[in-house]
C-alpha cells in the first residue's frame, strides 16, 4: 500500500508540474498539440475510482443525464459474470467518447472509447461483472454527457465468485 | 512468436468495420488463486487502431474487460488493400503491434 501512495502523491506532483509547464508556456504554438498528447494519456485516477460516479466525475469532469438516444444491447441475464457481452450505438451527434461502468464492480469503471471525428459512435466489448449490477454507458457527444443504464443479472460472478 | 493480436478490418465501401481479439490475461487485481493468494493486476490498459497515419479509435481499458478481450467498431473510409496498425500496452509496460490489410 505504501508504494500505491507514493506513486500516487508523485503523480500529483507530476500533473501538477505539467500544469505549471502549460501555463508557462501561454500561447506558444506548440500548446495545440501538447493538449492532445494530453487526451490521450491512460485516465488511470477513472481507474481507480469505486464508484461509477466518482469514475464519471474523474473521466469527465461533470454529470451524465439519462437519453434515450443511448441504446445498450446487454443481456437481461449473464451466466458467466467473466464475459458479458456490452454493445452500444447512439443516434446523437458529435460523439467524441463512449464509457462503460459497472456499478457493483470493485472498480466502477471497465473501458472507455474515444471516438475520433469519422469514427462511427458503435462499439461492442466483452466485460466482467463480478455481480448482478446496473450496467451504465455514458456517451459524450457535442461537450455533453448522456447514459443509459441496464440491470443484468449475473448467475456466476466474474470476479472470483 | 505469434502476434497476441488478430484483427478483421472489412470494408463496405463507405465505412470500414474492425473486429479486435486480443490474448491477455486481463488480470483485474481482485481474484484470489487456487492457495487464496490475490493474483496481481496485470491487464491492457490501451489500444490503439491507426489508419494512414490518424488515430481512428483508441480504448482505455481497466481490469473489468474480459480475459482475451474482444472489441468492435467502425470508421468511415477506409480501403480495401490499405494497412491498419493496431497496438496495445499493458500496465506491466508490455506490449505488442500488428498491421491488417482491410479486406
Amino acid at each position: 500500500m505504501t508504494d500505491v501512495g507514493f506513486s500516487a502523491t508523485r503523480r500529483l506532483i507530476l500533473q501538477g508540474a505539467g500544469a505549471v509547464a502549460l501555463v508557462g508556456l501561454g500561447n506558444l504554438p506548440f500548446l495545440a498539440p501538447a493538449l492532445a498528447a494530453a487526451n490521450d494519456k491512460y485516465p488511470e485516477e477513472a481507474f481507480k475510482a469505486k464508484s461509477e460516479a466518482d469514475a464519471i466525475k474523474a473521466l469527465y469532469g461533470k454529470t451524465a443525464e439519462p437519453s434515450d438516444k443511448v441504446k445498450m444491447d446487454a443481456p437481461e441475464i449473464a451466466e458467466n459474470g467473466a464475459v458479458v457481452p456490452i454493445s452500444v450505438t447512439t443516434t446523437l451527434a458529435d460523439v467524441t467518447s463512449i464509457s462503460f461502468l459497472v456499478s457493483e464492480n470493485p472498480v466502477a469503471l471497465v473501458a472507455s472509447y474515444k471516438i475520433p471525428a469519422g469514427t462511427l459512435p458503435n462499439v461492442a466489448n466483452r466485460i466482467k461483472m463480478a455481480r448482478t449490477s446496473n450496467v451504465i454507458v455514458v456517451v459524450e457527444a457535442g461537450g455533453k454527457l448522456y447514459s443509459a443504464n441496464k440491470e443484468v443479472k449475473v448467475t456466476v460472478g466474474g470476479c472470483g465468485g | 512468436m505469434a502476434s497476441t493480436i488478430r484483427v478483421r478490418a472489412t470494408s463496405s465501401g463507405e465505412t470500414t468495420e474492425v473486429q479486435a481479439l486480443i490474448q491477455h490475461p486481463m488480470d483485474s487485481g481482485f481474484v484470489k488463486d487456487a492457495k487464496g493468494e490475490i493474483i496481481p493486476a496485470h491487464f491492457i490498459q490501451q489500444l490503439t487502431f491507426e489508419y494512414d497515419g490518424k488515430n481512428v479509435f483508441t480504448a482505455d481499458w481497466g481490469g473489468g474487460v474480459s480475459k482475451d478481450p474482444y472489441v468492435k467498431f467502425a470508421f468511415k473510409g477506409g480501403k480495401k488493400g490499405d494497412e491498419l496498425k493496431v497496438s496495445w500496452v499493458d500496465n506491466k509496460g508490455a506490449t505488442d503491434t500488428t498491421t491488417a490489410k482491410i479486406q
